[in-house]
């Protein structure tokens, strides 16, 4: 896919609770194409601190609208510096970026069985339900049923719950009770009840390392979105590797070393992977 | 429009700016954004006889105004390089010169041997100078007698334009470059990153997965740009200089302390284009100042 630079024009920021800001960008001519799961190189200016680029994943693309929408939780300078950001303002954004999760190939592509192929499950943690949106909304586009399964330390750290609602079911979990079933993500009783063809995940690590021990013992095909620190964003670099096992298909076709793992780069050959191509010991 | 070919030896670049080794990927990964055979030269990623899986992550830390790395030169070795990425490389109409690194000086001048067969390679850069590896790298290029013994190796078995790049991590650069120049190297480059580290202050632990890591961007140039000046006036081979370069502006100053040519590198992590803009800007403050060839202003401060 075509990458490009764009200086777009911010439309809106919206201040969800204290620590999430909801971003809609916009431009003259039409976005580009870009898919669920892939995400944005964003420049944050003025900062002596914050020298490069911050990767956001893409949260949703309203093609009627010609919107581009980021979901950023501040964390460090240069979130807090895109929360700033007024309605009028550009910002420089290099896109699309990364593989995206893989949903035009349905749960039969990620591993899935033929049976269960249709019915999938859409898991997000804190900041990292902000891929899913889209995600879901090309599965309604398909006539494929989702299901999101959203998880939040507390109630106000649920986010965007109404737009979730749109393309699907939407099941909760908040680790102090104060809304849906309390606990984790991986204790919501819709996984003792019901089957999966294909689990997708992003969000803190050791959360999605849980989905994944759940979607193994399953047998159910999962990938997940990694959000490794990284400075490039197009595989220049090399800041942002994750290792994966070497024997899996399409990792690497040459036969240059003997390691049992290669690192590759997250941004380029992820966000999304495949579980079973991760090294993740559960 | 100004006159911007220079030349190292026998690399004829059609304009001073090239891109600077693990910044600018093979080239190809910055199609999008700009004509590859419009860069001056574009230094690939480094390789070595080898390949190499490269240090743990994280490696990488953000810093005021640049960035740490501990990259540790992953590759996938040269006979990798020669077979699948160099055939790529041909049709972009590029200047493509490899940087070669190794761990002992047989390592570097039988990876620069496999480099010297490819027609379409006109020269190397030499690292001895890489802060991330702890077999070799920069521990050759912090003596005189180190760089001499893998300049003098790779010269035996590389014909071509030899590129030397140096550490900062020195005391003396301009002792070094003089001790490459006369083991045979036909140009030097610097400076490579300065050795570094952070720290994370809640995990009270080092942040890069070695501890240490090189420190690039802006932060680095005035540092780069004093030992640019200082090479450039101790040897008599073409210097080529890098270091923090952001603009046209920058890429002036290293011109005018003596630099023949310069490498853009961070500053591709911040801009994509970057290199373009620089190479507009260089002949755009030329023309401006009534300068027909870019020659005219290098070294012009001494």
């Amino acid at each position: 896919m075509k990458k490009y630079v764009l200086d777009l024009t911010v439309k809106s920021v919206e201040r969800l609770h204290e620590r999430y800001v909801h971003i809609k960008l916009t431009d003259e001519k039409p976005l580009p194409q870009m898919l669920p799961g892939q995400f944005v190189e964003v420049l944050v200016g003025g900062s002596p601190t914050t020298f490069l680029r911050r990767p956001i994943s893409i949260n949703f693309v309203n093609k009627e609208h010609n919107e581009l929408w980021l979901l950023v939780a501040t964390v460090g300078d240069g979130t807090r510096r895109l929360a700033q950001l007024q309605t009028g303002d550009r910002l420089n954004c290099m896109l699309p970026l990364g593989n995206g999760f893989s949903f035009d190939r349905s749960a039969d592509a990620a591993g899935g069985s033929c049976d269960d192929a249709n019915k999938v499950l859409l898991v997000g943690g804190g900041v990292g339900v902000a891929p899913l949106l889209y995600l879901g909304k090309c599965y309604q586009d398909k006539g494929t049923d989702v299901s999101f399964l959203l998880g939040a330390r507390t109630r106000t750290d649920l986010l965007l719950l109404d737009e979730f609602r749109k393309y699907g079911r939407v099941l909760v979990t908040t680790e102090d009770g104060s809304d849906g079933e309390k606990g984790f993500v991986t204790n919501h009783s819709v996984l003792q009840q019901e089957h999966f063809g294909l689990i997708q995940c992003c969000g803190p690590t050791p959360m999605m390392k849980a989905v994944a021990r759940y979607a193994r013992e399953k047998g159910i095909a999962c990938e997940v979105s990694l959000e490794n620190l990284m400075a490039c964003g197009l595989g220049a670099c090399l800041c942002c590797v994750e290792k994966v096992r070497k024997e899996c298909k399409g990792v690497d076709d040459s036969p240059v070393a003997e390691t049992p793992a290669t690192n590759v780069c997250v941004c380029k050959e992820g966000p999304v992977f495949n579980i079973e191509r991760l090294l993740w010991q559960n | 429009m100004a006159k911007l070919d220079v030349q190292i030896k026998d690399l004829r670049l059609k304009n001073p700016v090239m891109t600077a080794s693990g910044t600018f990927g093979y080239g190809l990964e910055f199609q999008d954004f700009v004509p590859l055979s419009e860069i001056g030269g574009i230094i690939v990623k480094g390789t070595t006889l080898y390949p190499r899986e490269g240090n743990d992550y994280p490696r990488m830390a953000e810093t005021a105004m640049g960035m740490l790395n501990c990259v540790g030169l992953q590759n996938k070795g040269v006979d990798y390089f020669c077979h699948h990425i160099y055939p790529q490389l041909l049709p972009t109409g590029g200047t493509y010169i490899v940087n070669v690194s190794g761990s002992s000086p047989e390592d570097y001048a039988e990876c620069a041997a496999r480099v010297d067969a490819l027609e379409g390679i006109p020269a190397i850069e030499l690292n001895i100078s890489c802060p991330n590896v702890r077999d070799g790298g920069m521990a050759f290029g912090v003596t005189c007698a180190g760089a001499e013994s893998v300049v003098r190796a790779v010269r035996e078995r590389y014909h071509k334009t030899l590129i030397v790049k140096l550490s900062p991590n020195v005391t003396n650069i301009a002792e070094i470059a003089r001790a490459v120049e006369a083991a045979g190297a036909d140009s030097v480059s610097l400076i490579n990153t300065l050795m570094g580290m952070a720290v994370d202050i809640e995990k009270r632990k080092k942040v890069l997965s070695i501890g240490t890591g090189g420190l690039s961007g802006p932060c680095v140039k005035p540092v780069a740009l004093r030992m640019v000046y200082q090479v450039a006036k101790a040897v008599k081979i073409p210097v080529i200089g890098l270091g923090g370069i952001m603009t046209a502006e920058d890429a002036l100053e290293f011109l005018m302390c003596g630099a023949t040519a310069i490498e853009i590198g961070t500053a591709n992590f911040i801009d994509p284009a970057v290199t373009m803009k620089v190479r507009d800007g260089i002949n755009d403050w030329l023309d401006r100042h009534g300068v027909a060839d870019v020659h005219e202003i290098i070294g012009a401060i001494y």
